[in-house]
């Protein structure tokens, strides 16, 4: 009887251990971050850290349950609406740029309902009508002023130098509980069933895989996440006005951010986003051109680097930061046995593969 | 001079090797029977002979010209016609369209609709039905059709009696024994032995991606032929 | 403005929305590509007919006959530089690559042009503003309706090709099963860059007519896009006639909703369009569970 045992099954490698302790120590520093640096440094901050959102939100969207969305943007506006009515009505403002964001959310789910059941290209121009519907309705509320828009007056309680660190600690916040959601769930059964609902979602729903259950909670926390960035944006720039909340920039920025830095992984979407980041600083004045040159870019991106950079730096190096995972530690190295010849590599990936960790010892 | 000849010919599915190493050649006016059970690799063997799969080396001749790299749709123009597993007709069109869209590309010669129609007759009444309103025998007499339109030297067959009731194989192995007769190379691809040995002049038996018994029909028994099919015992004069 | 003349409005606009829907209904007919840069390419086609216009007097109508053609060549290049590849690596890439082309060529052309909302009509004369009256309450514009029959002979026209000439055969069959095709001699990626050249010149020839009947600027590409994606979904995907029947709803709904207020144009059209989705949706599930009564037989 063959007991020993040719491999083991780990969810942590020595690589991933060492970047997460990394990652909180990063993530200590950050926390501390408003009163080692200037405004300048700190405002920075807090839109890095709204762009990442959007890009791990959009990602975990296109590159985890595979559904294109032209159309955040509805919840990014709709977040920072509703934040300003409930301002408006009363509501202390800061509990109120959550709350907005939770029922933009919340509102999801209906939408949900229609829209899942569209298939790809249907879905991602379908998203696109709900936001021009949601910024047509929205511009007609009376509050709001039609294109004009309207300022969140309640922020203006808060000193500018106060109001830059709340909005820096709640956007920071905000970031590491969406990034820590995404994580949980990749690690968990949801990330099981959405890597088989990418594989191929008949033969996934035929084991049972609740396909629409999975899909709706990725939705869910897509919405929820772009509302709240919405928000977020809406308390460092104070005004609101629904063509810039429900523009299509939104979505350009987003597929950018995710194209570049790597559909479908974890690490991806933080890479792309901080790019995006530095190329908005450095070339964001430069005007049109700029915006075609990310255009330009991101079609470079889709059509030769399909995985992003950090994409192909998984593939080529077979590692991954985060254990978001499983790896496959070979103890024996007659593993592969019978025939000894290897496939040829000639594929070109489709976008949505699922990564497989092999690592021999 | 062989109209077809194979070389070391490897093709994988994925992560898959479908195809080992197969070499054979088939002369001009032979018909090749490709024996085997499911999953050893004849249709995609037939696929890549076709040009519709890449193989990962090999060489595929055929009149004695290299058309490893030529594409599928060149190859039909050259001469070499598929009638693929599972027929594969246009659904959405008509058994005429089905036929006129693949005579738009072949080579001059005997067959176009009327004489299709001539070889297949149960195909008249239907020439302007939707092929997928069509029963079995009469889809796979129309992927034959569609294919001779193309007056093919080289004919592929994939599995022609698949899911036919006996009378349709019956009918399609008639026309089949009428297509040999006119001097059509033909490879075929058959599960039913007893039909395939009776047609073929040579035979090929393939398992696991390799060939393991070839030879003349005439030299070879069932009892033979069975065995190398469910790879009990490798027969004597197996080439692999 | 009597009822029946918005009616008649809606409908001589939903030709409109037929025509421009036709490139994007063919695209996706026949390689599965729902093309984010539609309208921005109908867009194109009419800022380049304008700088003729504007640089040489020429009229748009004759201007059309040359800028039409190069809207295939911009249509067979997109297929096979970008679309041919964006193909091969799956159904996202698509969407992605179609959508960064409406971004730069959206800035392009703003960077170009300027954000002057600009229009054909002062080149065509009178023409823009012709009407027929039909009854004593009832006019008819004479370019919406020259719209509307172009839109009908244009749906016409590549039904007919689409089913008596062999291209047209070549092109169904690829449609349906591009890889057997290619085992019947056909060249697939030709056939693919021949429907690109025809989606694009189709909506080339749109833009061209938006700008002649309405205003434009570089950015008018998405909200055309959306226009012709509902009127598509309407009629039914995958129809060509459908598209006709999916533009008028559209325009009816639009003309009628802009009566209740000027923002109900838009507001209409989305909710009609959301309507018609959930419906046929409804009944696609109804129809899985045996209709009506089985809903109701089935034991809990």
């Amino acid at each position: 009887m063959n007991t020993d045992r040719r491999f083991i099954v780990e969810r942590w490698t020595r690589l991933s251990a060492a970047a997460s302790v990394t990652a909180a120590v990063v993530l200590v520093f950050l926390a501390v971050a408003p009163f080692l640096f200037d405004a300048n440094v700190v405002d920075s901050l807090t839109t890095l850290f709204i762009y990442l959102i959007l890009a791990v939100m959009w990602n975990a969207l296109a590159g985890y349950a595979g559904l294109v969305s032209v159309g955040q943007q509805a919840f990014f506006g709709l977040g920072a609406y509703f934040a300003i009515q409930l301002s408006y009505h009363g509501m202390s403002v800061y509990p109120a740029l959550l709350l907005g964001a939770v029922i933009a959310g919340a509102l999801s789910l209906p939408i949900s309902v229609l829209m899942l059941r569209l298939r790809a290209g249907e879905f991602a121009i379908g998203m696109w009508v709900v936001a021009e519907l949601a910024h047509l309705l929205v511009a007609l509320d009376p509050i709001i002023n039609g294109e004009t828009g309207v300022s969140l007056i309640a922020l203006n309680a808060y000193t500018a130098d106060d109001r830059r660190a709340y909005n820096y600690w709640m956007t920071l916040a905000a970031m590491v509980v969406l990034l820590a959601a995404v994580f949980v769930l990749l690690r968990g059964r949801l990330g099981a069933s959405v890597q088989a609902i990418r594989d191929d979602e008949d033969a996934a729903q035929s084991v049972g895989v609740r396909v629409l259950a999975a899909k709706r909670t990725i939705f869910f926390l897509a919405a929820f996440g772009c509302a709240l960035a919405g928000s977020l944006w809406l308390a460092t720039s104070i005004s609101f006005q629904p063509r810039t909340y429900f523009g299509i920039q939104w979505t350009a920025y987003m597929i950018f951010m995710v194209l570049v830095g790597g559909l479908g992984t974890f690490e991806g979407p933080i890479i792309g986003g901080v790019i995006f980041f530095l190329i908005e600083y450095f070339f964001g004045q430069t005007g049109v051109w700029y915006l075609v040159g990310l255009g330009a870019v991101a079609i470079v991106f889709a059509l030769f680097l399909p995985r992003g950079l950090w994409g192909s730096i998984e593939d080529r190096f077979g590692i991954r930061l985060l254990p978001v995972g499983y790896t496959l530690r070979l103890l024996r190295s007659d593993f592969y046995h019978g025939s000894h010849t290897a496939p040829p590599n000639d594929r070109l990936h489709d976008l949505t593969e699922p990564n497989d960790n092999v690592e021999r010892t | 001079m062989s109209l077809l000849a194979v070389e070391q010919l490897d093709a994988w599915h994925g992560l898959l090797q479908a195809v080992r190493g197969v070499t054979f050649e088939v002369a001009a006016g032979e018909t090749l029977a490709l024996i085997g059970a499911n999953g050893a690799g004849k249709t995609t063997l037939l696929r890549a002979i076709a040009g519709a799969h890449k193989p990962a080396t090999g060489r595929i001749l055929f009149e004695d010209v290299d058309v490893t790299a030529v594409p599928a749709y060149a190859r039909l123009r050259m001469g070499i016609a598929l009638v693929p597993e599972g027929r594969r007709l246009f659904a959405g069109m008509t058994v005429k369209e089905n036929l006129m869209v693949a005579g738009r590309h072949g080579r001059p010669g005997p067959w176009n609709v009327e004489t299709v129609i001539e070889a297949f007759p149960m195909l008249a009444p239907r020439l302007n039905s939707r092929a997928a309103n069509l029963s079995g025998g009469e889809q796979q007499a129309t992927a034959i059709g569609r294919a001779l339109m193309a007056n093919p030297r080289l004919l592929l067959l994939d599995e022609v009696s698949l899911g036919l009731a006996p009378i349709a194989v019956e009918a399609v192995y008639r026309s089949l024994a009428a297509l040999i007769a006119s001097g059509t190379t033909i490879v075929l691809v058959e599960q039913d032995i007893g039909r395939a040995l009776g047609v073929a002049t040579r035979v090929a038996c393939m398992l696991e991606g390799r060939i393991i018994l070839q030879g003349r029909a005439n030299d070879m028994t069932r009892e033979q032929v069975t065995q190398a099919y469910f790879g009990l015992r490798r027969a004597n004069g197996a080439t692999s | 403005m009597t009822w029946v003349t918005q009616l008649l409005n809606g409908v001589l606009l939903g030709g409109y929305y037929a025509l421009l829907a036709c490139g994007l209904s063919f695209m996706f007919g026949v390689m599965r590509i729902i093309n984010l840069a539609h309208g921005d390419l109908a867009i194109l086609s009419a800022c380049l007919v304008f700088l003729i216009a504007d640089t040489t007097g020429i009229s748009p109508f004759i201007a059309l006959v040359a800028v039409l053609p190069v809207m295939g060549l911009v249509g067979w290049g997109l297929q096979r530089w970008m679309l041919e590849r964006s193909l091969r690596a799956g159904v996202l890439v698509p969407l992605l690559t179609t959508f960064g082309l409406a971004i730069v060529i959206e800035n392009g052309l703003f960077e170009y042009f300027g954000a002057d909302t600009r229009s054909l009509a002062p080149y065509i004369g009178d023409f823009a503003y012709d009407s027929w009256e039909i009854t004593s309450n009832v006019y008819v514009g004479s370019l919406a309706a020259l719209i509307f029959a172009l839109a009908v002979l244009l749906l016409g026209g590549l039904k007919l090709f689409l089913t008596y000439t062999p291209l047209g055969r070549a092109i169904r069959a690829t449609a349906e099963d591009a890889d057997t095709a290619a085992l019947v001699g056909i060249n697939a990626r030709a056939v693919y860059a021949i429907a690109a050249a025809i989606a694009v010149a189709t909506a080339g020839l749109a833009g061209i007519f938006l700008a002649m009947r309405a205003v434009f600027t570089p950015f008018s590409g998405p909200e055309q896009l959306i226009f012709a994606f509902e009127a598509v979904v309407i009629g039914g995907i995958g129809s060509l006639s459908g598209t006709l029947i999916g533009g008028i709803v559209l325009g009816v709904a639009q003309t009628l909703g802009a009566q209740i207020n000027p923002q109900g144009f838009l507001i209409t059209g989305h909710v009609v369009f959301l309507a018609v989705l959930a419906a046929r949706l409804a009944l696609g599930a109804l129809r899985a569970r045996g209709g009506i009564r089985g809903v109701f037989s089935r034991p809990s």
